[in-house]
């Protein structure tokens, strides 16, 4: 990957980006259990394959989900994040 | 020594052995497979065979032996971490090196040259003088020194780093410091694993764990491989960035994360560098090696990928950080590239032990520091794995600490902020 589509900007060098880590869902800190919560804080799927992704174009400070294939470095797509961003990853 | 190659003037057979048997096929059983013939699990099936009698050994590696992060790291070998638990572990890994090239009868050409971490900062330098009274205080040769003793010892270094960033007030001078062939780590094990009656098994390719639960939990019972099915009871898992996916066929969550690392080297050199010299601030470390060259790392890949591809990014940000210290190298080229995956902890401290699995050893975090550890995490390793109980030195590196929020912060001894 050496260049990267921001949602707003469009096409970008990939210097001109940082990572945020995978989409994941947090799980309500005043219910969860201490277990539930350290997997949450702590344990990350690192197995090779498709994940949406946090990035954020760091000019203009937008941050946008990335669907991305680890393995290759491709990425599939780019929008914006709403509620239903990555189906539930 | 030099007395045993007489022979081969005087005979048209060579007598000298290879470096290891190759075996046709796998056996069906063996009391322990070893997943990954790098330095650490070649280590561990070494002292497996040579200090708790075992032999039924397979290793399994799905390249070359040494393919994978043991011939892609930068040698440095050192002792001068943060912690207790870390001090004592890789200082044991230490002491463990000086007697390799002995123990192997094979030359590592380890080689002390004393190490450097410079400090550009005021909160550096604090973190360097902690790390020197750690490290005192559990007998490591380490001392916090001011600008004007890295000027005396390193007169070739520009302490203003040419203006471009914040200058060198002092550093952590470590004289154990040392380099090492990694390949012959690698090779020295393995020889001697392959003598003690293991079998080393290349190009074959782990591609289930096979478990069972009758009631008090899952325990592994055997192995998949592109080459047939293994039955044993004792698995080690030392396979740095393929981690992940052998613990997702173990059904185990870790917060082991792969980022690429990347190195390169110079052209060939007369010696000008004798001590080993690593800054946090502008993401550098570097060593000459015997042969010449300079052999240069810099910080992690910014994002996650599974991958040992090359960047330009990195070769031209980490040539940058070099004539900062360095500017009389303006002439000299860069001749080989590559990268590493690195399997990195949220603590920077590896995750060693037992796990959740019974049966199932665990030797991995290894992210960008393993290299040094080879030894001891072959020693360790393979008495969890005999006794089936965490060696005392590793038990502060438990898969258990995250879910205890006990963690081994080691973050402030990384060679480089990542």
């Amino acid at each position: 990957m050496k260049i990267l589509t921001c949602p707003i900007n469009g096409p970008r060098p990939v210097s001109e980006f940082a990572y945020g880590g995978e989409l994941r869902e947090m799980p309500d800190p005043a219910r969860a259990t201490d277990a539930e919560w350290s997997d949450y804080v702590f344990n990350r799927n690192s197995v090779p394959g498709v994940k949406h992704e946090w990035w954020c174009h760091t000019p203009s400070g937008v941050w946008f989900i990335a669907e991305r294939d680890t393995g290759s470095d491709a990425v599939l797509r780019t929008y914006l994040y709403t509620k239903n961003a990555g189906g539930g990853a | 020594m030099p007395w045993r190659l007489v022979k081969f003037a005087l005979s048209k057979s060579h007598p000298e052995p290879r470096m290891f048997t190759r075996h046709d096929a796998l056996k069906g059983v063996y009391d322990v497979v070893v997943i990954g013939a790098g330095g650490h699990g070649l280590a561990a099936a070494y002292y497996l065979a040579r200090d708790h009698g075992i032999s039924s050994i397979a290793v399994l590696e799905k390249g070359y032996l040494g393919g994978g992060n043991t011939g892609r790291n930068t040698t440095i070998i050192r002792s001068n971490y943060l912690t207790p638990e870390g001090v004592q572990f890789y200082d044991e890994s230490l002491r463990l090196w000086r007697d390799l090239s002995q123990d192997f009868d094979l030359n590592l050409f380890y080689s002390t040259r004393g190490h450097f971490t410079l400090a550009h900062t005021d909160s550096a330098m604090r973190t360097m003088r902690w790390r020197a009274e750690v490290n005192k205080h559990f007998g490591v040769d380490s001392e916090a020194i001011d600008a004007k003793s890295v000027a005396a010892a390193l007169p070739m270094m520009d302490l203003s780093c040419g203006g471009h960033g914040p200058p060198v007030l002092g550093a952590l001078y470590h004289a154990p410091g040392a380099i090492a062939r990694h390949d012959a780590v690698a090779w020295g094990y393995g020889r001697g694993a392959d003598r003690r009656g293991v079998e080393i098994h290349q190009e074959t390719e782990v591609t289930g764990i096979e478990l069972e639960d009758r009631g008090s939990g899952p325990a592994v019972v055997g192995v998949q491989t592109s080459r047939g099915r293994i039955a044993t009871r004792k698995v080690l898992c030392a396979v740095a960035g393929s981690t992940p996916r052998m613990l997702a066929m173990a059904g185990l969550r870790t917060p082991i994360y792969i980022h690429p690392l990347q190195a390169m080297v110079s052209e060939p050199l007369k010696p000008w560098l004798d001590p080993v010299i690593v800054s946090g601030s502008l993401h550098v470390y570097v060593s000459q090696s015997a042969r010449g060259e300079l052999v240069m790392g810099a910080s992690l890949d910014p994002y996650e990928l599974h991958s040992t591809r090359s960047t330009l990014d990195f070769a031209e940000s980490l040539s940058a950080h070099m004539l900062e210290l360095f500017p009389f190298l303006s002439d000299v080229k860069i001749v080989r590239q590559w990268a590493g995956m690195a399997d990195m902890t949220p603590d920077f401290s590896p995750i060693m032990g037992k796990t959740p699995v019974k049966g199932f050893y665990l030797d991995s975090g290894w992210g960008t520091w393993g290299f040094k550890a080879t030894p001891v995490c072959g020693k360790t390793m393979s008495h969890t794995v005999a006794k089936d109980e965490a060696h005392p030195l590793i038990r502060g590196f438990s898969l258990e600490r995250f879910a205890r929020y006990e963690l081994t912060g080691e973050k402030g001894a990384a060679s480089v902020g990542h």
